[in-house]
């Protein structure tokens, strides 16, 4: 179709009213973004005016020690909590996949209530619960001080992967499980070298999930750190209370690169696996 | 699904069942359950000391919701999540049509376009408003330029409602999307080759048919707006307070904690009946669709 083309009936996308509301809604949603980047290469600490190009901020942050202290302990959990997330994940998602038992249905709906749950209430339930009940050392040596909000990451996290990894068992073929079997393989063998490999992708999808939801997370970290456990999400926080300045814009442009490069990794990967099904 | 072995029983699945059903089982039990059964339990109870609790089973808690200030509280926040879906509904369906009825490449890109934002982080993404609405912003800079003047926008409750519709416009644009795709176009040409006018058959055909897309689009940008607590917190003043606030000062700074639980619980229980419901009326709409097949 040429761009000459007349309209047709149903070409509402080339509508020009339509298309000016979708440039404004565009406008709306990135301007803030684009200018929060722009700004933390520019060349002034009074952030209104456009001064000239530096990467200042940047050598700063990576020169300010408590910053990357909390940089380093968000990736830290966010790594070990991905590897227990995707460990539970993929189990539960098997178990309600392949078994039927007894409160199955309880299980099933417990497993989802993480997801839904606001945030806050988790935030106020974990707090209570490594206050009250299950009391954390603060004084352990790193990185077991982290113990608490990993042990929170972990339990919001490893719902979403069940629900990829569930998704991805919804096509495997359950005849080349029974193959196995007849071949002389034991159940757990026959999990283990036919399923795992079949849902591979979905661990990889899945794992990128979760560990972007870790790292991103603010509000239940903010509930359940102590008081000298801080992470990237709760340090920026605290310096975007005070004011607005290049330090925090720089700050959060490196958070955004890194959670949106995931993501883009991540739906690539899943893209892939969904063309060679298809192909 | 039917031929899944049981627990009990089965081709020798009781072993391996256990293998894999016990470590999700104790996490979610250790590590969720409990935590929400001792909320659940402490709002039924009582502050005594600074950390001690009696759980009397009063209903106290429950009952001081009633009170003015909090019962405000709660209206105010319904009335924040009800306004920003309204708005992000409004502002939503018109982009989700473009995507419809884009190219398959142009609606990659209006699909990309509404779902980066979606995956920056809330707090940079909430941070990014703050410099814009703030008195030295851009927006007040083209206000005074023009004329009319600085006006104080942050901290107040429009920057809350701007914050909101912001953080929550793709869940809102998504399931209209999807409902609008899944849609017969011939009905809209149908309804144009009779006379109809495109704004008519917007609001006679597509509106109607797309209906349940709209529900779920409402609940689904509905539900956590309600339950917001950063968006608030940063863009508010002091007289934007939504209940994850009013929570979250019981649980650090008043020390309330009973209270503060019996506050979240009702936030769970809102959460949930709106869950529930949604749930309900899409297995309904289900079966409906399989009768009519």
């Amino acid at each position: 179709m040429s761009k000459k083309s007349e309209i047709g009936p149903l070409d509402y996308a080339r509508r020009l009213p339509l298309q000016l509301w979708v440039g404004v809604v565009l406008a709306f949603m990135y301007l803030p973004l684009i200018s929060l980047v722009a700004f933390s290469f520019n060349d002034s600490r009074r952030t209104i005016h456009w001064e000239g190009f530096t990467t200042d901020w940047f050598v700063k942050l990576a020169g300010d020690d408590s910053l990357i202290e909390a940089f380093v302990n968000s990736l830290t959990i966010a790594l070990i909590a991905t590897i227990f997330s995707v460990v539970l994940g993929t189990l539960t998602a098997i178990v309600l996949w392949r078994f039927r038992f007894p409160g199955r249905g309880l299980f099933d709906g417990v497993i989802t209530l993480p997801i839904v749950v606001p945030e806050i209430c988790m935030g106020v339930a974990m707090l209570v619960f490594f206050g009250s009940v299950f009391p954390w050392p603060r004084d352990l040596p790193w990185p077991f001080d982290l113990g608490a909000i990993i042990i929170s990451h972990i339990t919001f996290c490893f719902p979403f992967v069940c629900v990829v990894v569930r998704a991805r068992l919804a096509s495997f073929n359950r005849e080349m499980e029974e193959a196995a079997r007849d071949l002389g393989a034991s159940e757990v063998r026959a999990l283990w070298d036919v399923l795992l490999p079949h849902v591979r992708p979905a661990l990889i999808s899945g794992a990128l999930l979760a560990f972007t939801m870790s790292l991103d997370d603010f509000v239940i970290t903010f509930f359940t750190a102590g008081p000298n456990t801080v992470t990237f999400p709760v340090k920026i926080y605290s310096m975007v209370r005070f004011s607005v300045t290049p330090e925090v814009n720089a700050a959060s442009s490196v958070l955004m690169l890194i959670t949106v490069l995931l993501t883009v990794i991540g739906i690539r990967l899943q893209g892939k696996d969904v063309a060679s099904l298809e192909g | 699904m039917s031929d899944a072995p049981t627990a009990l029983g089965g081709r020798g699945g009781s072993r391996t069942f256990w293998l894999t059903f016990s470590a999700p089982l104790v996490w979610i039990v250790a590590f969720f359950v409990i935590p929400l059964s001792v909320i659940w339990a402490y709002s039924f109870g009582r502050t005594l000391g600074l950390t001690e609790i009696a759980i009397t089973g009063t209903l106290d808690n429950y009952a001081r919701v009633a009170e003015p200030v909090y019962l405000l509280i709660f209206v105010k926040s319904v009335w924040f999540a009800a306004l920003t879906t309204a708005i992000c509904l409004l502002v939503g369906f018109p982009y989700a049509l473009a995507m419809t009825f884009a190219s398959a490449r142009g609606k990659i890109w209006l699909l990309l376009g509404i779902m980066l934002p979606f995956w920056t982080n809330l707090l940079v993404r909430t941070y990014a408003l703050m410099a814009v609405m703030r008195n030295e912003g851009y927006i007040n800079d083209a206000l005074e330029a023009v004329g009319i003047g600085r006006v104080e926008m942050l901290h107040t409750n429009f920057a809350v409602i701007v914050g909101l519709v912001y953080v929550h416009l793709p869940f809102i644009v998504l399931p209209l999307y999807s409902a609008l795709d899944r849609m017969d176009r011939s009905l809209i040409e149908a309804s144009l080759d009779l006379g109809a006018g495109h704004i008519s058959t917007l609001f006679r055909v597509v509106i109607p048919i797309v209906k349940p897309g709209i529900y779920s689009a409402i609940l689904l940008g509905f539900i956590p707006a309600l339950g917001s607590y950063l968006t608030p917190d940063l863009l508010g003043g002091p007289d934007s307070q939504m209940i994850a606030s009013v929570i979250e000062r019981q649980f650090k700074r008043a020390n309330d904690w009973p209270f503060g639980a019996a506050l979240s619980f009702i936030l769970m229980y809102l959460t949930l009946i709106l869950m529930v419901a949604m749930a309900i009326r899409d297995r309904r709409q289900a079966r409906a669709q399989e009768q009519a097949a």
